[in-house]
């Protein structure tokens, strides 16, 4: 808790030290979320690029934050055409950015889940091919403690036991050549926040065609929950074996193959 | 004009302000059956501007004093509802039980002595373990209405599976599925069933301790026992006793085969908790928000068990 204290005042140290670069800055919007760290993460992300909150850009939770370890959140910026990066962050979290994602050669779309360490703004930020980014969000009440109590698994102790372990599926959709991939890895994703307990994370991941061609990568943070489970969209063919790496701050790698099938049963939720 | 966040949190100071001038409990009892009472608590969730009033708490007059069955989130609802409940039979409350280990039903204990609570042990043992944390998470959501409400165990473990004050018999059964704990009574003279939170009703079920399975097999117990009208956890009143039942048991089958597909259909947790819900259940209240946080309940040990394991040897 005092570490984490010691960050967050850290962090909001920074615009102060900042202030004679931040003269030459270009302007950020007025943030509507009014965040006292908007500034500061907006230089930190954004630097000189134009920056703008669009109501294009979906960011989409629960109404409800019912586990502070484990807030899902989609970020759809399907329709505003090309991505380059897709961010999501949050601004009071000690360590703010949870997944910072370049979709290659996929639809922009991505869905994890993260901690959340106070009441605090969650945003996903989508950049364009011109450098333009588009923002949003929306503030998040949730109890403390998302980054500063220990995994389940270091509680259990059964972590090391599942280490390594990878669960995954894709599916195709409706959409020509395009593909849902849904990959989870049993990872505590420690944040370093908790006494005696080191950082250790994973910490990057891509996913690959069978020939080798880059469809997605992304770098991930301790923020992102224990146990990290992730959506994607990459353009894969069915028939397609997607190829998916991910080390973490140990050096270990983490290597599955998902053929893009119906390998489960193709069952759509409940109608009404 | 912009509203600033300062102005913004000026504005929350007044309000909680002037809510703490006036924060006592509207408690209106109902008569439901000849000597019993029936709080309704409010069907939305714990909330400030409600003081975590939700539950639904049953007050029973017998021979030899009052009977309380839940008491309410904190020490101040527990001391109006004494106070209410004493002066509607003329008697003193002589036993309060615990239906299961949730604050919003055994919070209010804090007004009794511990020497009347009763609870069965596995709910006691439960409370001991995680009364702290529903205790810091209620407070965290309601501030002042929590003012000196501490954790109090019940100090009497229900072994007996029947207890009789002066004549009137209630029926203590232990059963699970809500909670690893969950209390029923019926009360003999009158047939009428209280069901804890094994029983919801226009009200979607809350999940954050559910055994699916289990809770069914306690659903299938009450359906066959012989009584003549139900008063569930949460929600109306049931007068024909098996509606609430069979309620609660479609919601969580829908629930259970609706996760289910969303994991294998690919579904993102944000986009199971958007699914459709049935029609059926249009009026329930709280449904989307259960929904959502039944998705944070389930939804990884779902995928743990649907998507296959996909890691190669690493080297």
């Amino acid at each position: 808790m005092v570490r984490c204290k010691f960050l967050q005042l850290l962090v909001a140290m920074l615009p102060l030290a900042m202030a004679p670069y931040a003269l030459a800055q270009p302007p950020y919007p007025d943030d509507p979320l009014q965040s006292p760290m908007w500034t500061a993460h907006a230089r930190l992300i954004f630097g000189d690029d134009p920056v703008r909150f669009d109501p294009r850009i979906q960011l989409l939770y629960p109404q409800v934050a019912e586990n502070q370890r484990s807030f899902p959140v989609a970020l759809d910026a399907r329709g505003v055409g090309p991505v380059t990066r897709m961010v999501i962050f949050a601004d009071l979290n000690p360590i703010p950015i949870a997944i910072d994602y370049s979709p290659d050669l996929a639809e922009p779309y991505i869905a994890t889940r993260i901690k959340l360490d106070q009441r605090t703004p969650v945003r996903g930020a989508v950049q364009l091919a011109s450098g333009q980014w588009l923002v949003a969000g929306g503030w998040v009440d949730a109890a403390g403690g998302g980054c500063s109590a220990p995994p389940v698994g270091r509680i259990t102790g059964d972590w090391a036991a599942h280490l390594g372990e990878v669960r995954g599926e894709a599916w195709p959709t409706g959409t020509q050549g395009s593909s849902r991939l849904r990959i989870t890895f049993r990872h505590p994703m420690d944040t370093g926040l908790v006494a005696n307990i080191p950082t250790y994370a994973i910490e990057e991941m891509s996913v690959r065609s069978e020939s080798g061609t880059m469809l997605g990568q992304m770098a991930l943070f301790a923020s992102v929950s224990e146990d990290p489970a992730i959506t994607l969209m990459p353009r894969a063919a069915p028939g397609v074996t997607l190829s998916i790496v991910a080390h973490d701050t140990n050096g270990r790698t983490y290597a599955a193959k998902v053929p893009v099938a119906r390998q489960s049963a193709s069952v759509l939720p409940a109608q009404p | 004009m912009t509203l600033t966040r300062r102005a913004m949190l000026a504005g929350l100071a007044l309000s909680a302000t002037a809510g703490m001038a006036n924060t006592t409990y509207p408690i209106h009892p109902v008569a439901v059956a000849d000597g019993m009472w029936m709080i309704h608590g409010d069907e939305a969730p714990i909330h400030f501007s409600n003081g975590g009033a939700i539950a639904n708490i049953a007050i029973i007059d017998t021979p030899v004093g009052t009977v309380l069955v839940d008491s309410g989130p904190s020490l101040r609802y527990g001391r109006a509802l004494k106070a209410l409940a004493e002066g509607l039979t003329g008697k003193p409350v002589i036993r309060v039980y615990v239906t299961h280990l949730h604050p919003d039903h055994g919070m209010g204990i804090a007004a009794f002595d511990p020497a009347i609570i009763a609870a069965l042990p596995q709910t006691i043992t439960d409370l001991a373990r995680d009364g702290r944390g529903f205790s810091d998470a209620l407070y965290r959501l309601l501030g002042d209405w929590m003012r000196g409400t501490d954790l109090v165990l019940p100090g009497r473990k229900i072994t007996e599976a029947s207890e009789d004050f002066g004549g009137r018999r209630l029926r203590l059964m232990a059963l699970a599925g809500h909670s690893a704990g969950d209390l029923a009574l019926l009360d003999e003279q009158t047939g009428l069933l209280i069901g804890g939170d094994l029983l919801f009703h226009d009200r979607a079920p809350a999940t954050p301790t559910a055994d699916l399975p289990r809770w069914r097999t306690s659903l299938d117990s009450l359906a066959k026992l012989p009584h003549q009208a139900a008063l569930p956890g949460h929600g109306p009143f049931d007068p024909s006793g098996q509606d609430a039942i069979a309620q609660t048991r479609d919601w969580i089958d829908w629930l259970e085969e609706a996760l289910t597909a969303a994991v294998r259909s690919g579904l993102d947790m944000v986009e199971a908790g958007s699914v459709p819900i049935p029609v059926r259940f249009a009026g329930m209240a709280a449904a989307r928000y259960e929904l959502q946080r039944s998705v944070s309940h389930f939804y990884p040990g779902l995928e743990a068990k649907w998507l296959p394991r996909v890691d190669l040897p690493e080297g």
